[in-house]
C-alpha cells in the first residue's frame, strides 16, 4: 500500500503523531493503534493508556520499550506499573539530555575490553546503548521467533529474553547483553522513581507505593517516632501533594 | 603563537577552595596576605545552588550527578597490579570527587571523627606491640611525623568551625559517660550535642551493649541546634531531610566551606576567588626548587599564569598528586625499586555492609536521614584490635548510619527478592520503610605495589596524562573485612531481623570500581620524617620545592579506620600555622632534609 492510496482516517493520524507538541492529550491512543493487532493487544498493560508522542525513539524501538518496561515493573496488586507511570515518556525525554549523551562520563578511547571489576569502557554513551541494545534483542527474536519482534512474543516468551539478557547468557552481535539489560533496567527504575518533572512517576504513584514522602526534606519531628507509620503523604518538587 | 596572560604577582596561590582551600585562605589573609583562589569549578552557595526544592532532585543529584566533578573532563585510569594495563574509570562508581567552590566538602555527609593517638604510630606502635617482623616486607606503612597531641588544638578548633555535634568520651584525661572510652583526650566538650537518633542507631546501642561493646554518638557536623561559629557564620538544626551525599545542604546544618568559612571570606580584601580555572601546572625554576606560581586555563580557556610566592595545592587528594607528577615537584615513586616519594603509599577505606530487613511493623523511615549521625562503636579499631589474635593490622569502627535514602538512589531488597518484576516490586515495598544498615568501615594499610603515577595512554580534556592508579586487595585488608563483618553481623542477630545481608569481601576479591565504597582515598603525597619516603615534611611543605604545601587526604601515610575529613582539617590548621609563625619569618624548608 503506497502513501497515496492510504485511508485519509491513517494519513491523518501520522500527521497527528507527527506533530502534537510533545506531551499533549491529543494523541492517546496512537501508539496502540500504530501496533499490530496479534500479541501487543493481548499483552496491553493495565492501566491508563500513554499519550507521549516521542521524539527520540522511533516506531519500532517504542514498541520494543511499551513490552519491555511492562515486564520489567508490571501493574500488578502491588501498585502501578512503569507504562501507566510514564516510564515511557521519561525514557524518551531522558534520552534528549547531555547526560544520556555521556555528558559526564569519560569518552575517549582508546577503548579496550577489562575485566567487569573496572565498569563500562565502551564508547557508546547511555543513548546508544539502549538503541543498539533494542535493535540487537529484536534481531535475535527474529532469528529465533519466525521474524517476530520482541514485542510481538507473548509475555513468557519476553520474560525469558529479559533473563537471557540479564544473566548474560543471551549473545548479541554488537553489544553486551548484560550492559543493555543494566542500563534499560536502572533508566525504568529511574523513570519509575524520579521526580514527575522529569516524566515518570505520574501522581507519584511509585512514591505512594513504597511510601515515600517525596520531596518533603523535613523530618525532625518524626525521627523520634517509633511506633506509628509515617502518616503524611509524598509532595513533589512542583509542590503537589499525593 | 599563544600568548599566555600574565597577572599581578600575590603573596599566595591556592589551587582548589574546599575545605583545605577555604581553610588556608581564612588562615592566611587573617596574617594579611593577598591570596589569589582558582578553583576549577562553578561558583556555589547555599542560595541559588543548594536551595529548597530543586536541590532534593534525585535525579539531578545522583544519577546527572550536578555536585560532583564530571569525569570528562578529568578523570583516573585504574587497574590492579603493576604489570597490568589499567583503564579509565569512565563513569563515577568506587569514589566520587567534588567540584566547584565547597568541593567535596560540600557534598560530603558530615561524619567528622579524630584519628586515634595510636594511629598516629601504625608502624611504631605494631613494631612494639608484636615485633618488626610482624609487618609483612611489602606492607610500607609509616607513622604520621605529628603525633595527636600537637593536632588536638586543630582538631578542638575544626571541630567547632564546624559545629560538631557529638559527645565527648575523654576530657583532659577523664573518661566521660556517653562518649568513646577510647579516644585521644579532647580539651572539652563537642561545639553542640548529639543529634537526635532514627530507630536503627538506636537500636545499635542495644545491640552493641549486648555485646558488651560501647556505642557512642557518631561525631556530626550536622549542627544538632542553632549554631554560630568562632568566624560568625551561622548553622540551624538539621532537618533529616535525607540529602546530604551528593547533595549540598538546603539548611545551613551540614558543615561546608560554603556554609562555614566562606562567607567571612567573600569580599574580604586580600581575597581573591576566581572559578572556572583550571590549573594546568605548577610552574618550577630551572633547578626545580622554588616555585613561581602556577598557570591555569581561565573561563574563557585562555592560557594565565599567576605567578605567586607560595603555591598552596588545596585540590581533592588525587589531583593534589596529579598536579605533583605533571609539574616536576619531587621525583615520582617506582614501586619495583621503592624508591621515590610521588605516588607513594596511596591507600583507600574497607568499608563494608550489613543489611538489616524486618516486618513492617518496624518503622525504619529510611528515607530520614543525617549524614554524620548514628551510632558507632571503637571496640575492634585500634589498639582493641589484637593482631596476634585477629591476623590483620589495622581496625575499623561498626556503625549504624542512616544519611537518607530515596528510590532513585536504590532500595536495597532482602535476600533472594528478583531484580525486576512483581516479585521486586513486592520486595522494594516490604524493605523500604522496614530496613537500615549497619557498616563496618575498616582501616587500609599502603603497600610497595599500591601507588599513583601518570598513565601512560590516556589523555584529559586539556591533553595531559591522566592520573593512574594502581591498587587492590591485599590479604590484611581481606581479612579485616570479614573478621568485621562477622562482628557486625552478630550485632545484627541480637534484633532478630527477618533476614540480613552482608557484604564481606571474599578471599582472592580484587577492588571492583563500580560499586561506591567511599570517597576516602588517600596518600600519594605523604608527609613523614624522612625525605626519601615521603613527599611532604611534618609541616604539609614540600620536600623538594619549598614554597609549596599540599594540605590533604594525600598527606595520609596509610588510612585509619575514620573519615578523613576532621583530620583533613586538623593538618590544614596545623599547616598554616606554620607558614603564618615559621614560614612567613623564615621562608625555606621548615625542615631540613
Amino acid at each position: 500500500m503506497s502513501d497515496d492510496t492510504q485511508s485519509p482516517s491513517r494519513r491523518s493520524l501520522i500527521k497527528t503523531m507527527m506533530f502534537v507538541p510533545i506531551g499533549a492529550a491529543a494523541a492517546t491512543g496512537v501508539v496502540r493503534a500504530l501496533q499490530p493487532a496479534t500479541a501487543a493487544d493481548a499483552n496491553a498493560p493495565e492501566g491508563k493508556p500513554n499519550t507521549y508522542t516521542p521524539a527520540f525513539f522511533n516506531q519500532t524501538e517504542w514498541k520494543f520499550l511499551s513490552a519491555a518496561v511492562d515486564r520489567l515493573i508490571p501493574h500488578d496488586e502491588h501498585g502501578p506499573g512503569a507504562i501507566e507511570l510514564g516510564v515511557l515518556e521519561f525514557l524518551d525525554r531522558h534520552m534528549q539530555t547531555p547526560y544520556a549523551a555521556g555528558d559526564i562520563w569519560y569518552m575517549q578511547g582508546p577503548y579496550v575490553s577489562a575485566k567487569p571489576e573496572f565498569g563500562y569502557q565502551g564508547k557508546l554513551p547511555l543513548r546508544d546503548i539502549l538503541r543498539v541494545g533494542i535493535k540487537n534483542v529484536d534481531g535475535y527474536c527474529a532469528s529465533q521467533f519466525g521474524g517476530k519482534a520482541f514485542a510481538d512474543l507473548d509475555r513468557k516468551q519476553q520474560e525469558e529474553i529479559l533473563k537471557g539478557c540479564e544473566g548474560g547468557k543471551l549473545k548479541l552481535e554488537d553489544i553486551s547483553a548484560k550492559l543493555f539489560f543494566t542500563n534499560l533496567l536502572n533508566e525504568t527504575r529511574n523513570g519509575y522513581f524520579a521526580d514527575p518533572k522529569h516524566g515518570g512517576n505520574k501522581d507519584m504513584g511509585a512514591w505512594k507505593m513504597i511510601g515515600y514522602p517525596g520531596m518533603r526534606a523535613d523530618y525532625l519531628d518524626w525521627v523520634e517516632v517509633r511506633d506509628k507509620p509515617y502518616p503524611i503523604g509524598p509532595v513533589d518538587l512542583a509542590g503537589r501533594r499525593g | 603563537m599563544i600568548m599566555t596572560i600574565v597577572k599581578n604577582k600575590v603573596d599566595a596561590v591556592i589551587v582548589g577552595m574546599g575545605w583545605t582551600g577555604a581553610i588556608m585562605a581564612k588562615e592566611l589573609t587573617d596574617a594579611g596576605l593577598n591570596v589569589v583562589c582558582l578553583e576549577r569549578g562553578p561558583d556555589r552557595d547555599t542560595q541559588p545552588d543548594f536551595a529548597y526544592p530543586r536541590v532534593v532532585d534525585e535525579l539531578e543529584g545522583s544519577v546527572h550527578r550536578k555536585y560532583l566533578q564530571s569525569l570528562n573532563k578529568e578523570t583516573v585510569t585504574i587497574r590492579h597490579g603493576v604489570n597490568d594495563a589499567a583503564v579509565p574509570y569512565r563513569q563515577m562508581g568506587s569514589f566520587k570527587p567534588g567540584t566547584g567552590v565547597g568541593g567535596a566538602g560540600s557534598h560530603w555527609s558530615g561524619c567528622h571523627f579524630r584519628a586515634l593517638p595510636e594511629d598516629f604510630k601504625v608502624r611504631s606502635n605494631i613494631e612494639q606491640r608484636y615485633g618488626k617482623k610482624f609487618i609483612p616486607k611489602e606492607m610500607t606503612i609509616q607513622d604520621f611525623p605529628v603525633t595527636y597531641e600537637e593536632l588536638e588544638p586543630h582538631f578542638d578548633h575544626f571541630e567547632y568551625v564546624c559545629g560538631t555535634s557529638g559527645k565527648a568520651g575523654v576530657i583532659n584525661g577523664k573518661v566521660v559517660e556517653g562518649g568513646n572510652p577510647f579516644e585521644g583526650s579532647r580539651a572539652r566538650e563537642f561545639a553542640l550535642p548529639p543529634n537526635p537518633n532514627y530507630l536503627g542507631g538506636e537500636l545499635f546501642y542495644k545491640a552493641a551493649r549486648e555485646m558488651g561493646y560501647h556505642p557512642y554518638p557518631i561525631p556530626a557536623s550536622n549542627a544538632s541546634g542553632p549554631y554560630v561559629n568562632p568566624y560568625g557564620c551561622q548553622m540551624g538544626p538539621c532537618n533529616f531531610c535525607g540529602f546530604c551525599s551528593d547533595y549540598g545542604c538546603l539548611n545551613y546544618s551540614k558543615a561546608s566551606p560554603n556554609a562555614c568559612i566562606l562567607p567571612v571570606l567573600r569580599g574580604r580584601k586580600g581575597f581573591e576567588l576566581r572559578t572556572l580555572a583550571q590549573v594546568m601546572k605548577v610552574n618550577l625554576t630551572a633547578d626545580k626548587k622554588k616555585a613561581t606560581g602556577v598557570t591555569y586555563l581561565d573561563a574563557q580557556g585562555r592560557e594565565t599564569e599567576q605567578p605567586a610566592d607560595i603555591v598552596l595545592l588545596c585540590a581533592f587528594s588525587l589531583f593534589n598528586v596529579h598536579l605533583m607528577l605533571l609539574s616536576g615537584i619531587g621525583v615520582p615513586y617506582d614501586p619495583v625499586s621503592n624508591t621515590g616519594t610521588i605516588g607513594r603509599n596511596y591507600s583507600y577505606q574497607n568499608l563494608n555492609r550489613v543489611s538489616l530487613f524486618f516486618d513492617e511493623t518496624v518503622q525504619a523511615n529510611q528515607f530520614m536521614g543525617i549524614g554524620g549521625g548514628g551510632t558507632t562503636i571503637d571496640d575492634l579499631n585500634g589498639n582493641r584490635n589484637d593482631s596476634a589474635k585477629t591476623g590483620f593490622i589495622g581496625g575499623g569502627i561498626v556503625w549504624a548510619r542512616q544519611p537518607g535514602g530515596g528510590p532513585v538512589r536504590g532500595i536495597a531488597t532482602a535476600p533472594g527478592v528478583p531484580n525486576w518484576g512483581s516479585g521486586w516490586k513486592k520486595g522494594v515495598k516490604e524493605a523500604f520503610r522496614h530496613s537500615f544498615y549497619y557498616e563496618v568501615q575498616g582501616s587500609c594499610m599502603a603497600y610497595q605495589d599500591a601507588y599513583l603515577s601518570l598513565d601512560p595512554t590516556y589523555k584529559d580534556a586539556f591533553g595531559r596524562p591522566l592520573l593512574r592508579m594502581t591498587f587492590d586487595w591485599h590479604d590484611n585488608e581481606i581479612k579485616a573485612s570479614q573478621y568485621l563483618v562477622e562482628k557486625a553481623s552478630d550485632m545484627c542477630k541480637v534484633l532478630g531481623p527477618k533476614a540480613i545481608k552482608g557484604d564481606a569481601k571474599k578471599d582472592g576479591d580484587h577492588y571492583n570500581v563500580t560499586q561506591y565504597q567511599s570517597t576516602h582515598t588517600c596518600g600519594g603525597a605523604i608527609m613523614g620524617s624522612d625525605p626519601k619516603t615521603s613527599a611532604l615534611n611534618r609541616y604539609l611543605q614540600s620536600w623538594d620545592v619549598s614554597n609549596v604545601f599540599a594540605p590533604g587526604a594525600n598527606a595520609f601515610p596509610q588510612n585509619n579506620g575514620y573519615n578523613p575529613t576532621g583530620m583533613v582539617g586538623a593538618l590544614t590548621y596545623w599547616c598554616a600555622k606554620a607558614v603564618r609563625e615559621l614560614y612567613l619569618k623564615n621562608p625555606g624548608p621548615l625542615v631540613q632534609a
